[in-house]
Parts: structure tokens; C-alpha cells; sequence
């Protein structure tokens, strides 16, 4: 006697949803979160159909036990039959680099079968003892939706474990190959100079030396770079912190970088409150954060556009925002400015030789000077960066 | 003289790299991202084509994807020249139509010029 399955919009949803994941860029880092979120969702849920069927069935006593639980495990197998395949457990498993049983997908997926047994055997149990139907299934629902938790915290810090061994590898790939690009253009060079066959002309030289220190300062900014990340995430950053006018570190900065903005015809302004008091904080960790930003704001930004700073007293705060007339950020990918490696989308299109640290790094030290720091975008309008520092 | 089409956004390898190709008399034709160089394979019709894989704009898979997709470039070998040496990476190009990949560190010029001459048939 075959049961009806009931239709529950949201099976077909969970279906449609793995099927037609929404389009997702960016690193592959994010593509995998996505992933697994995805197969959490789809074993998560159905623990809940198994549950609510349960719950549905239990009370029509025509249907024998037994048929209620050959009826429950059949839907299941079918359906995970059904979304095993797409959900690739295998193949995820193997793009973290670790055994299966330590996979937190294949680990859900475990959670979730015997979280159904449980539910099962519960609710045999409750149905023996307990008379009223209703009572039998809250007790099934407490037992499993504590299960459920059980599981979901486990499963979650597997997860962290795994995300964190892939991003590390991912981090190692990222370097060394930013690294190759100016690495190789050295090395050819060089083989070009030390050639005897290819004699170079002495115009030409002059161009060659330049490329390779181009390409040599190319690698000592990556380094310094990830040294900076590296201190900062084994909190071993020392730092100083004396007293720092913020409007006179600005303006020499803002000279510094005059003629290079002006060499795409932008407008490069500076204004600053009068008697801004000075902060108490480290002066070169602040130098990197505001060079950090202002080198963005004229990079990104077009021939032709504007790039305008602002410092401004805030009750026990000093504020600086610099706007500039660029490319903008896409509301999509905002979320993931200030992550290590992470490149917009639209950015890249710009350049690809920066080392994609820069915000994560300004992040970092802002935090770490006890301020904080944030952003407005719009794509194709511009962007205006913004941090504050505390005054004491 | 044999028209090369290089496509690639560094300009240091440009340069040089240019410049050992002029020196060996192909006549070099820049292109520093991948729109630029479809529409220079298509207008200029080179002889061969040096791809980087890490470009702006496209990725050098679409670039070769387009290329082999159009009647008017199809027939043009293509040689990939990258820092990217994943063994996924390299069945994909291959399995797109590229003639041979090579990874740059790896490679000194010289036997990059073998290479071009191989697949130019001299």
C-alpha cells in the first residue's frame, strides 16, 4: 500500500535551490562556503520533512508503524538519491584535503541520518509508554531538534577547521604566483642583458634597469605586505604611539601624491578643520593606512575625476574621509572589501598587480588603534572611504 | 617575416620579450589585455599567438575560447604563456585548442623560441 508523499513547496524549493545556485563570483574560496551551506541546508531539511510527516501521519492509526517508518526511509533514500548526486559530497570532500570522516559535509550528512534513526526510535519508545499521540511526537520533536543542535555545532566547527586549512593553501597559491609575474620579468631580463648573441643597445639598457627595479620593488611591497598581515594576525605588532597630527601627515602625503595624480588629470584636494587636535597613536602605522587609501583613490579613479580628503573634529573622535570619482564598488561584493586577496570584480578589470592586502591591512591596524573604519560605494559613482581614530 | 600576436599585460615582458622577437625578425604585435587582442588576431591575422592566462578584463581561457569559436581565427596556433602551472589549467587550455603551455619561470628564452619556431614550422 504506497502512502502519498505530501507536497510541501518547500521540497521542491530545496531542489530548485541546489540545483540553480545563484550566481556566484569571486574567489573560490567563497564559491566553496556557498557549497557546503548549500548541502547543510539540503540535509538539514530533511531531518525536518522526515519530522513533520511524522507529526502528520501519527496521528491517523491506519497506518501501521512499521509501514509509517518503511514510508519515512523509502522518501528519504529517494530524495537523497535524488540530490546526492548533484550535491557532490565526495568531490567536496576531496577539495579540503582531509579524510572523509573529518569532511564536515560527509559529517552532516552522518548527523542527519542518525538524527532520523533517533527520531524513529523516540518515537517507538514514546508510542509504547506514553498514551496521548501528542505528547509522543513533542517528545520526539525535543529529542531531535536537541540532536539538531548537537550536530549543527559540530558540523560548524569542522567546517571552520576545514575553511581555514583551505584558505591557507589558497593564500600559499595566491603568493607565489603574484610573485612569479615580477619574478619572471626579472629573470628574462636579465637573460636578455646577460646574452651574448642578443646585444643590447644602450638606449635600451637604460630601459631594462628600470624594468628590473620596477619588478625587484614590485616583490619588496608584496613582502612587506604579508609581513605587516602576518604580525598582525599573530598579534605581535608593536606599537609606539606618540603624539600625531593627522593634518600635517595628511598634507605631506597629499604632496607626495600630487604629481601622480596629476599626471591622470585628476583633481587631488585636501581640507582640513581648523585646530584639529592632534591624536595619540602610531604615526607609521597610520602613514601606511592613509597612504593606503589615498594611492586607492587615485588608482581607481578615471583621467579627468576627483579625489577630495576631509578631516573633521567628531566630539572625542577625528574623522577622515577621502571621496573620490572612481570606479565604485559593486553592493553585491561590499561585504568582502577588507578580506585578504579579495579583488573586486571591477577592479580587476583596472589592474591586476596590486597585492590585495592593502584594505585588509587598514582594517587590521585601524582596529588595532582602537578606531574604526568603513565605507560608501556606489559602481560607476565613486567611493568615500572613512575611518576614525579616538583622540586619547 | 612571420607576424607574431602576443597578448600579454606585463609591460616589462612586452619590452623584452618584444624586443628578442623583433631581434629575431618576427614582426611583433602588442596587446595588453584580451579585448585588444581579439580584435588585433582578427585585423592583423598573425602567424602565431603568445597568450598570458592572467589578464585584465577577460581571462585568457575566454580569450582562447573566442578565438577558436571564430572562423577568421581558428586556424591560428596558439602557444600559452603563463606563471599559472595547476595540471587543471593546463588539460583545459590544451583541451581548448592551444598548441602547447608553457609556464614562464620554468622556461629561459631561448627555449621559448624553439618552442615558436616548432610550432611555425621553420
Amino acid at each position: 500500500m504506497g502512502v502519498e508523499p505530501t507536497s510541501f513547496a518547500w521540497k521542491a524549493n530545496i531542489i530548485a535551490t541546489i540545483r540553480h545556485p545563484p550566481f556566484c563570483r569571486g574567489t573560490r574560496i567563497r564559491t566553496e562556503i556557498k557549497s557546503s551551506q548549500r548541502t547543510r541546508a539540503a540535509v538539514a531539511l530533511y531531518p525536518v520533512y522526515a519530522l513533520s510527516v511524522f507529526i502528520k501521519y501519527s496521528k491517523v492509526f491506519s497506518y501501521s508503524q512499521s509501514l509509517l517508518i518503511y514510508d519515512i526511509m523509502v522518501q528519504y533514500i529517494n530524495m537523497f538519491k535524488k540530490i546526492g548526486f548533484e550535491l557532490n559530497l565526495v568531490g567536496q570532500c576531496k577539495r579540503y584535503g582531509l579524510p572523509l570522516w573529518q569532511c564536515p559535509q560527509f559529517l552532516f550528512v552522518v548527523m542527519g541520518i542518525i538524527i532520523i534513526l533517533v527520531s524513529i526510535l523516540s518515537y517507538l519508545i514514546g508510542a509504547r509508554y506514553i498514551v496521548s499521540p501528542e505528547t509522543v511526537v513533542l517528545v520526539v520533536l525535543i529529542v531531535t531538534s536537541i540532536l539538531f543542535v548537537i550536530s549543527f555545532v559540530i558540523t560548524r566547527s569542522f567546517e571552520r577547521l576545514a575553511e581555514a586549512s583551505r584558505m591557507k593553501s589558497e593564500f600559499i597559491n595566491i603568493v607565489s604566483h603574484q610573485l612569479r609575474s615580477p619574478l619572471t620579468n626579472i629573470k628574462w631580463t636579465f637573460e636578455v642583458m646577460a646574452s651574448e648573441e642578443f646585444k643590447v643597445p644602450a638606449e635600451k639598457q637604460e630601459e631594462y634597469f628600470i624594468n628590473v627595479r620596477e619588478n625587484i620593488a614590485r616583490m619588496v611591497e608584496l613582502i612587506d605586505d604579508l609581513l605587516i598581515v602576518s604580525k598582525i594576525e599573530q598579534g605581535s605588532f608593536t606599537m609606539s604611539k606618540i603624539e600625531v597630527s593627522l593634518k600635517d601627515l595628511t598634507r605631506d602625503l597629499v604632496e607626495r601624491y600630487r604629481v601622480f595624480a596629476e599626471a591622470s588629470r585628476i583633481k587631488l584636494s585636501f581640507y582640513s578643520q581648523e585646530n584639529l587636535p592632534n591624536i595619540f597613536t602610531d604615526s607609521s602605522l597610520l602613514k601606511i593606512v592613509t597612504e593606503n587609501l589615498i594611492d586607492n583613490a587615485i588608482r581607481y579613479t578615471r583621467g579627468g575625476g576627483m579625489v577630495e580628503i576631509k578631516l573633521i573634529r567628531e566630539k572625542d573622535k577625528v574623522l577622515f574621509a577621502i571621496k573620490d570619482s572612481g570606479v565604485g564598488i559593486h553592493q553585491k561584493e561590499q561585504r568582502y572589501i577588507f578580506q585578504k586577496f579579495f579583488r573586486a570584480r571591477d577592479i580587476s578589470k583596472e589592474r591586476t598587480k596590486g597585492s590585495g592586502l592593502g584594505l585588509y591591512v587598514c582594517k587590521s591596524i585601524i582596529d588595532k588603534l582602537g578606531g574604526q573604519i568603513w565605507f560608501k560605494s556606489k559602481l560607476g559613482k565613486g567611493t568615500t572611504f572613512y575611518f576614525k581614530l579616538p583622540i586619547k | 617575416m612571420k607576424k607574431i600576436l602576443f597578448i600579454e599585460d606585463e609591460s616589462t615582458l612586452q619590452k623584452t620579450f618584444g624586443d628578442v622577437l623583433t631581434h629575431y625578425e618576427y614582426k611583433v604585435i602588442s596587446a595588453l589585455n584580451g579585448e585588444i587582442g581579439l580584435r588585433l588576431a582578427k585585423s592583423e591575422k598573425p602567424d602565431l599567438i603568445l597568450l598570458d592566462l592572467i589578464l585584465p578584463r577577460m581571462h585568457g581561457f575566454d580569450v582562447l575560447k573566442k578565438l577558436k569559436q571564430d572562423s577568421e581565427t581558428e586556424k591560428i596556433p596558439v602557444i600559452i604563456l603563463t606563471n599559472l602551472e595547476k595540471m587543471e589549467d593546463v588539460e583545459k587550455a590544451i583541451e581548448l585548442g592551444a598548441k602547447t603551455y608553457l609556464v614562464k619561470t620554468q622556461y629561459k628564452i631561448e627555449e621559448v623560441l624553439d618552442k615558436i619556431k616548432k610550432v611555425l614550422g621553420e
